[in-house]
């Protein structure tokens, strides 16, 4: 039972990580409804730019300083070329610039700071950690340290003061926002930065994990089941759905894992079947609650659940 | 101080090419509730879109406050004191009455963010001076009962109401209402209109509003302007508009004699 336990909470912590991810995609996609290609770029930019700073001989919360400025710098850069010239155009527009974006990002950060496989030391050693009789990761207890602060910080900035107010308004109807007199473009700002700051969190903990190199802008697939479980517009949902990504793949890992997972999921996809959590409680608890068709978060268009077998509604 | 609040000189406004406003022009005094009114497409939404800044006008010049424009934004309209209501409600669903109306405080805003997240003693006082406004609204506008009702579980009737507050707390000098009426049976009509005069003559407020109950319009309104294909066939007093021969046409078609 013990080891039980053990594979469980390694997957939650885990887990943490994922939402970390997705988290920075929630944040733009309740600002915009857009879904931001470019977050997996924005994450490996980040890591870079601190990798490079520190390889430099620049002290750590110095190179996370200006590392955190250079993001928001970028944030205010992205706001101005890219989203303000493309106020009110319609979701696909920005979707489709978000993705032209990554392909800048990516250019950007591989161009300035190279291509090859930097390690990132955080300080903190992936030593084994006894909680009770239990076996834990350092590194992940720490990374998960690390989420709770962040999502924290950002309740707090989200919940008690006006920009989360203001937020929500720029999310439900541009046109009615602005004509109240809420700025959008300083909204936009501000969730670009606060991504961008998130992605720099997450890109750390995972660049500590395994390197920082271009793959690292791989880690957002990571945050696709998280998103689907847990929504697009759910801060919450995102921590949940992470954790319940992180724990399902650990399970599975230690008792399908013998019995062939890759295989499963290979099976899975032959079959059209989703490969991901085949079971999502979350998501259809939501849905049956608001008995309406899914959408699909990047086509703002109802489209048929394929997902859902049982509680599919129809059109 | 001119007399006029708003003088719309010369305004143009087409959609790949086709003349949605053509060289319109009129005054609108200060005080005046103010009714545009004509067959639908004349043009009466686009001309509130651009007194607000969602449309860029392509000719002409609008004068606010004695000021010249030649372009605005939503934005910089909301700064100057033009308020508004959309024709298809655009409240935000998923917020309650009260959230809706302080949303509209969000420009008047002081405190910081990080005094807000922190609840530091400015923040707190201003959140209070908010909401003592907000209740100022909810009471003048009857809807201290419905103050934490999500807004998407309310009558169209009273989410047309929700928006008036909305924009009234700016405590705009200009407010622009797009068929603030339409919708409703002729009871919850009569409240909303009661309560745009209540605005004009309480507050202050120049109200220019568009609305197609002729009845309505011809009680509430000091003044009407009648478009028809964006042009103005009408402009004066209701009883002149009724006895007008071009707007009677544009009402009711012409015979070709």
């Amino acid at each position: 039972m013990t080891f039980f336990f053990e594979t469980l909470l390694g997957g939650l912590l885990a887990g943490t990580m994922y939402s970390l991810v997705a988290i920075g995609f929630v944040l733009i996609y309740k600002a915009s409804g857009v879904f931001n290609f470019a977050q997996g770029s924005m994450l490996l930019f980040a890591a870079l730019t601190f990798v490079s700073l520190h390889d430099q001989g620049v002290p750590f919360a110095l190179a996370l300083l200006l590392t955190v400025i250079v993001m928001i710098i970028g944030a205010l850069l992205i706001e101005r070329l890219v989203l303000r010239p493309l106020v009110n155009r319609s979701q696909i527009t920005l979707f489709m610039a978000t993705l032209g974006l990554s392909f800048i990002i990516e250019g950007l950060a591989q161009g300035l700071m190279g291509s090859q496989v930097r390690a990132l030391d955080l300080g903190i050693d992936d030593v084994p950690l006894f909680v009770g009789p239990l076996m834990l990761s350092q590194f992940d207890l720490i990374a998960a340290a690390a989420a709770v602060v962040l999502v924290t910080v950002l309740a707090l900035l989200f919940n008690k003061t006006r920009i989360g107010v203001s937020l929500r308004a720029v999310a439900d109807d541009t046109t009615a926002a602005l004509s109240i007199g809420i700025n959008l473009n300083r909204i936009w700002q501000i969730v670009w930065a606060v991504a961008g700051i998130v992605g720099l969190v997450a890109g750390l903990l995972w660049g500590a994990r395994q390197g920082v190199q271009f793959s690292l802008s791989l880690v957002v697939l990571k945050a696709l089941p998280v998103l689907i479980i847990g929504g697009f517009t759910s801060i919450g949902g995102a921590i949940v759905g992470g954790l319940i990504v992180g724990a399902a793949e650990n399970l599975a890992e230690v008792y399908i894992g013998p019995l062939r997972y890759h295989a499963v999921v290979r099976l899975r996809i032959g079959l059209g079947l989703p490969v991901y959590p085949s079971r999502r409680p979350v998501w259809r608890a939501r849905h049956r609650a608001s008995l309406k068709p899914c959408r699909s978060p990047l086509f703002k268009k109802p489209r048929r659940c394929c997902w859902s077998s049982g509680a599919s509604p129809g059109p | 101080m001119s007399q006029a609040i708003l003088q719309v000189r010369d305004i143009s406004l087409s959609f790949k090419g086709v003349k949605a406003i053509n060289a319109l022009s009129f005054d609108v005094a200060r005080g005046e509730i103010c009714a545009l009114i004509g067959p639908n497409g004349a043009g009466k939404s686009s001309l509130l879109n651009v007194l607000n800044g969602v449309y860029h006008f392509d000719a002409g010049e609008i004068v606010f406050e004695d000021q010249h424009f030649h372009r605005i934004d939503p934005l910089g309209a909301a700064r100057r004191g033009i308020g508004r209501t959309f024709q298809n409600n655009a409240l935000f669903k998923k917020m309650s009455v009260l959230d809706n109306i302080l949303t509209g405080l969000s420009r008047h805003m002081r405190s910081s963010f990080i005094e807000q997240a922190l609840g530091l003693p400015r923040a707190r006082r201003e959140a209070e001076g908010f909401r003592l406004r907000a209740q100022g609204i909810l009471e003048f506008l009857e809807l201290q009962a419905h103050r934490d009702v999500l807004v998407g579980n309310l009558s169209y009737g009273l989410q047309k109401r929700v928006e008036l507050g909305r924009a009234l707390i700016a405590g705009p000098s200009l407010l622009l209402l797009d068929e603030p009426m339409a919708g409703m049976n002729a009871e919850e009509k009569q409240e909303m209109a009661r309560f745009v005069a209540d605005v004009n003559r309480d507050l202050g407020t120049t109200v220019v509003l568009i609305e197609h109950d002729m009845g309505v319009v011809m009680g509430l309104s000091d003044h009407v302007v009648v478009l028809d294909y964006g042009r103005k066939v009408g402009d004066g007093t209701p009883a002149d508009v009724q006895a007008n021969p071009e707007v009677i046409a544009a009402y009711l078609g012409v015979v070709d004699a």
